[in-house]
C-alpha cells in the first residue's frame, strides 16, 4: 500500500506553496477583485517561469511531461491561495483538450505556447442557464466559419484562443477559434468573482479549424471534464483547506462572553465538521487524481466522488468560515469571501453539484464491483 | 501511488492466507457450538499456531507484527464467515493496558490466556452518573489491610455476563478534584459480591449488563498504577479504544442502497432513476469512498511507521450517522412496507430495519458524535476545552443534577 505522494512530489507543494505565499498574497488576490484586470498578469509570468503551465504537456510540446501526480499539487495550492488566475480553463481545460483531440499540426502550433504560458486559451460549453446538453447545442460550424454565443466563457478577455464546443452535419466537435479577429466580439459580463473574468463571446462566422478534423465522440469529452473534475476538486480542496484555517484562527483569537468563541462546543462542532469533509475530500481527491494518473477505467467513478466532495468540501468550509466571523466576516475588508466567491464559481464550472452526483451513481451501475 | 502491497507485505499476506484457508473452521460440528464456543475454538486455534494478537510479544503469545502486518491479517480473516469477536475489548483495550502498567507477574499470569481466548475480559468504565463525562463516576473503593472493599454500580459493560475478568476504575479519595481522586483495579468477575444484570436495549436485544458491586474485596496487587493515577491509566485503555471500535457498519453501504434503488418503483420507474434519489446514494458513496481512501493513506502512514492519531476519530462519527440516514431513507424508498422487520417478508433480510434501530447506539457507543466532534477539535485542530466548572474543586464538593 502506497497511498501517498512521493517524497520529490512532497518537495513541490512546499515549493509551490512558498512561492505562492510570496507572490500570491491576499492583498493580491485584492487588488485583481478590486480593480479592472481580470487576473495578475504578473503572477502567470512567474507561474510559467516556474513551469507550472507547462506540467503535463509532453516534452515533445515544450512541456515537463510530468505526470496528473504533480499538477494536482499545484491545483491545490492555488486553491490555498485563491491564485486571480486562468490555471482551470488554460491548463485543466484548454491544454488539455488540445493534447487530446488535436491534430499533430495544432499540438504542434498551439502546445509549446501553452507549456510556456506566453498565450491562455479558454474553453467554451455553456450557452444558456441549465445542464449542458451535448446534443442540443445551438453553436454551429459550416466549413472554417463557426456562429453562435458562448455565456459565460471564463477567462475569455485575456485568452488568445478558445476551445469551442459546436456542432455541425457531421455531429459534435469542438473548435479552435482565435479570439482576436473579426467574426469575434468579447464582451465582459459581470459575475460574483471578479477576481476571474467572465465574458459573453458572440461568434458571428467567425474563423475556425476543428479540433483534430473530426467529430469528438461524447464520451470522450466527458472523460476531459473528469480530468478537469479531479484538478478542480485538487483547487477547492486548497479553498476549503484555507477556509478552515482562517476559521480555526479566528475562533481562537475572537473572546466573546469572557472566552475564545472556539472553546464554544457550537463552534468546535462547526470546524469538526468542516474537518470532516476537508478529510473525505481529500481522501477522494486521492483517489480520483490516481484513477487520472494512472488512466484507471475508474475514473468516471472516481472523478465524479472527487468533485461532489470537492464541492460539498469548499462551499461548506467558506460559508461557515464567514459565519465562525461573525459580523466581520461580511465585510469586504476582511479575506472570507474570497473563499466563498471562488469555491463557488469553480462548483458551477463544468457542471455543477447535481450534475455530478448523477455521474457517479451512473458510474457507480456501470461497475457494481467498485461499490 | 498504488495499492500494492510490498514484496515483504505480499509475503506476508500470503503466509496469512494460505494459513486461513487451511484452518478457517467450516465444519458441521464447528457451526453447532454456541457462538462464544466457537469463538473461543477459533481463537485458540489461532493462537496455536502463532496468529493471535499479531502486534504482541511472543512471549504473550503474539509474534511481534507491524501495525501494517496486522491490517493485512485483519483483511485476508474478514474473507471468511467467522464467530463474532468476543475478545475486542481484552485484547484491543486491556491487553495494551496491562502492557503498560502490569507488573511482570500479571502480565506472565493474564497476557497468553486473554490472548488465547481462554480468559475474557470486560471494561467497567460507563456509570450512571459517568459517560462523556467519566471522571465523574462514584463507585468507590475503600482501603483495608492489604485489600479494597468496592461499592457502587458500572453500567453499559458489554460481555460482563460472560466475562472472567474486568478491569474497573474507582474513586479511592473523594475529597480532591475529581480526576485526582481515581485508582484502577483488576477484578474477578465471578468475586462474592459482583452482580451482573442484563439490559435490555430498544433493539430487544442485551449486549450490555449493569454490574452491581457490593463489598467485593480486591487486593492491593491488583491495582494498576498508582493510588490517584487512575486516570492516566484508563486513557491508556481509551487511547486504544478508538482503533478497537472502528468501522463495521454491517451490510449498510452503498451498494445495499443502490440495489434497494433498483428494485423499489417510483411512478412505474426505478428510484435508481430519480435525480433526489441519486443524490442521495452520491452523497453516501462520497462518505463511504472518503472513509476508505482515508483508511488507505493510514495504511500508508502506518507501513511507513506512524502511529494513529486522533484523526480516526472520523470513521465512527462518520459512518454512525450515515447508517441511520441512509437505512431510514430506504426505508422510506419501501414505503408502508418498510416497517415489516419479519426477516421472511422484509426486503433484504430486515437488515434495513435493523440498522435503522441499531444506529442511535452506534452513534452512542465508544464516544458519541458529539464527544468525538471534540476530539477533533480539541486534538486536531487546537481548539480550547469548554471551561469546566468541576475544576479544582474537591469532587465531593461539585454539585450534582
Amino acid at each position: 500500500m502506497n497511498f501517498e505522494f512521493s517524497d520529490e512530489q512532497q518537495l513541490l507543494r512546499e515549493q509551490a506553496r512558498g512561492f505562492l505565499t510570496e507572490h500570491c498574497s491576499t492583498s493580491a488576490v485584492r487588488a485583481v477583485l478590486d480593480g479592472d484586470q481580470d487576473w495578475d498578469a504578473a503572477l502567470w509570468q512567474k507561474v510559467a517561469e516556474m513551469g507550472w503551465t507547462a506540467t503535463v504537456i509532453p516534452e515533445a510540446y515544450g512541456g515537463l511531461g510530468l505526470s496528473y501526480y504533480e499538477l494536482a499539487i499545484i491545483a491545490e495550492e492555488m486553491g490555498r491561495s485563491a491564485a486571480p488566475l486562468p490555471f482551470s480553463s488554460s491548463v485543466y481545460l484548454a491544454s488539455e483538450a488540445i493534447q487530446r483531440f488535436g491534430t499533430e499540426a495544432q499540438k504542434s502550433a498551439w502546445l509549446p505556447r501553452l507549456a510556456g504560458g506566453e498565450c491562455v486559451a479558454t474553453v467554451a460549453m455553456a450557452e444558456r442557464a441549465g445542464r449542458l446538453a451535448l446534443d442540443r447545442l445551438e453553436t454551429r460550424r459550416s466549413g472554417s466559419q463557426l456562429s453562435g454565443t458562448k455565456v459565460p466563457v471564463a477567462d475569455a478577455s485575456i485568452a488568445e484562443v478558445a476551445v469551442v464546443l459546436a456542432r455541425s452535419e457531421a455531429g459534435l466537435e469542438a473548435c479552435l477559434v482565435p479570439l482576436q479577429q473579426a467574426g469575434v466580439s468579447v464582451e465582459p459580463v459581470l459575475t460574483f468573482d471578479t477576481s476571474r473574468g467572465h465574458s459573453v463571446v458572440t461568434f458571428d462566422s467567425a474563423e475556425a479549424e476543428v479540433l483534430g478534423d473530426n467529430t469528438i465522440n461524447p464520451e470522450d469529452w466527458e472523460s476531459l471534464l473528469d480530468g478537469a473534475a479531479v484538478l478542480l476538486a485538487w483547487e477547492q480542496l486548497g479553498l476549503a483547506e484555507t477556509a478552515l484555517t482562517q476559521a480555526r484562527d479566528y475562533a481562537l483569537q475572537r473572546f466573546a462572553f469572557g472566552r475564545a468563541i472556539g472553546s464554544y462546543q457550537a463552534i468546535k462542532h462547526k470546524l469538526a465538521n468542516m474537518y470532516v469533509k476537508n478529510t473525505l475530500a481529500r481522501s477522494n481527491a486521492y483517489y480520483g487524481v490516481w484513477a487520472l494518473a494512472e488512466g484507471s477505467d475508474e475514473l468516471p467513478l472516481a472523478a465524479a466522488t472527487a468533485r461532489v466532495a470537492a464541492i460539498q468540501a469548499s462551499t461548506y468550509a467558506a460559508e461557515e468560515n464567514i459565519q465562525t466571523h461573525g459580523g466581520m466576516g461580511f465585510t469586504w475588508e476582511f479575506d472570507c469571501h474570497f473563499y466563498l466567491r471562488r469555491a463557488k464559481l469553480l462548483s458551477l464550472a463544468i457542471g455543477s453539484e447535481a450534475v455530478w452526483q448523477d455521474r457517479l451513481v451512473l458510474a457507480l451501475a456501470a461497475q457494481p464491483a467498485a461499490a | 501511488m498504488d495499492f500494492n502491497d510490498t514484496p515483504e507485505e505480499a509475503r506476508f499476506r500470503e503466509e496469512a492466507a494460505s494459513w486461513l484457508a487451511e484452518n478457517a473452521p467450516t465444519d458441521e460440528t464447528f457451526r453447532a457450538l454456541t457462538p462464544l464456543q466457537q469463538a473461543k475454538v477459533w481463537q485458540k486455534r489461532k493462537y496455536d499456531a502463532g496468529w493471535a494478537c499479531l502486534g504482541w510479544a511472543p512471549e504473550f503469545g503474539g509474534r511481534g507484527a507491524s501495525a501494517i502486518e496486522e491490517v493485512i491479517w485483519r483483511q485476508e480473516e474478514s474473507q471468511y464467515d467467522l464467530p463474532a469477536n468476543f475478545f475486542l475489548i481484552g485484547q484491543g483495550m486491556i491487553g495494551p493496558t496491562l502492557m503498560a502498567w502490569g507488573s511482570d507477574e500479571d502480565k506472565a499470569r493474564f497476557l497468553p490466556p486473554l490472548a488465547s481466548g481462554e480468559e475474557v475480559w470486560c471494561q467497567l468504565f460507563s456509570e450512571p452518573a459517568g459517560g462523556s463525562d467519566l471522571a465523574a463516576l462514584r463507585t468507590r473503593a475503600e482501603p483495608d489491610g492489604d485489600s479494597w472493599v468496592i461499592n457502587g454500580q458500572k453500567i453499559w459493560t458489554s460481555g460482563a455476563h460472560y466475562s472472567d475478568y474486568g478491569v474497573i476504575v474507582v474513586r479511592t479519595d473523594p475529597t480532591v478534584p475529581k480526576h485526582k481522586g481515581l485508582s484502577y483495579f483488576y477484578v474477578d468477575m465471578k468475586a462474592p459480591g459482583v452482580e451482573i444484570k442484563p439490559i435490555k436495549q430498544l433493539t430487544g436485544d442485551s449486549d450490555f449488563n449493569e454490574v452491581y458491586f457490593t463489598d467485593v474485596r480486591v487486593s492491593d496487587s491488583q491495582r494498576l498504577g498508582e493510588v490517584g493515577q487512575g486516570w492516566q491509566v484508563s486513557l491508556t485503555t481509551l487511547m486504544n479504544e478508538r482503533a478497537a471500535i472502528g468501522g463495521g457498519f454491517g451490510q449498510m453501504d452503498v451498494s445495499l442502497a443502490m440495489s434497494v434503488a433498483e428494485e423499489v418503483e417510483i411512478d412505474g420507474r426505478p428510484a435508481l432513476e430519480d435525480s433526489a434519489v441519486r443524490a442521495r446514494i452520491a452523497n453516501w458513496y462520497v462518505q463511504e469512498a472518503g472513509l476508505k481512501y482515508t483508511g488507505y493513506r493510514s495504511l500508508t502512514a502506518l507501513s511507513r511507521g506512524a502511529l494513529p492519531g486522533p484523526e480516526n476519530s472520523i470513521g465512527k462519527l462518520v459512518g454512525a450517522p450515515k447508517m441511520q440516514a441512509m437505512s431510514s431513507y430506504l426505508m422510506d424508498l419501501l414505503g408502508a412496507s418498510g416497517a415489516i422487520a419479519d426477516e421472511s417478508l422484509a426486503a433484504k433480510a430486515g437488515i434495513i430495519q435493523r440498522a435503522y434501530m441499531g444506529a442511535p447506539g452506534l452513534r452512542i457507543a465508544g464516544g458519541t458524535d458529539e464527544i468525538m466532534a471534540n476530539i477533533i477539535a480539541e486534538r486536531v485542530l487546537g481548539l480550547p476545552q469548554e471551561p469546566r466548572l468541576d475544576k479544582g474543586i474537591p469532587f465531593n464538593e461539585v454539585p450534582t443534577g
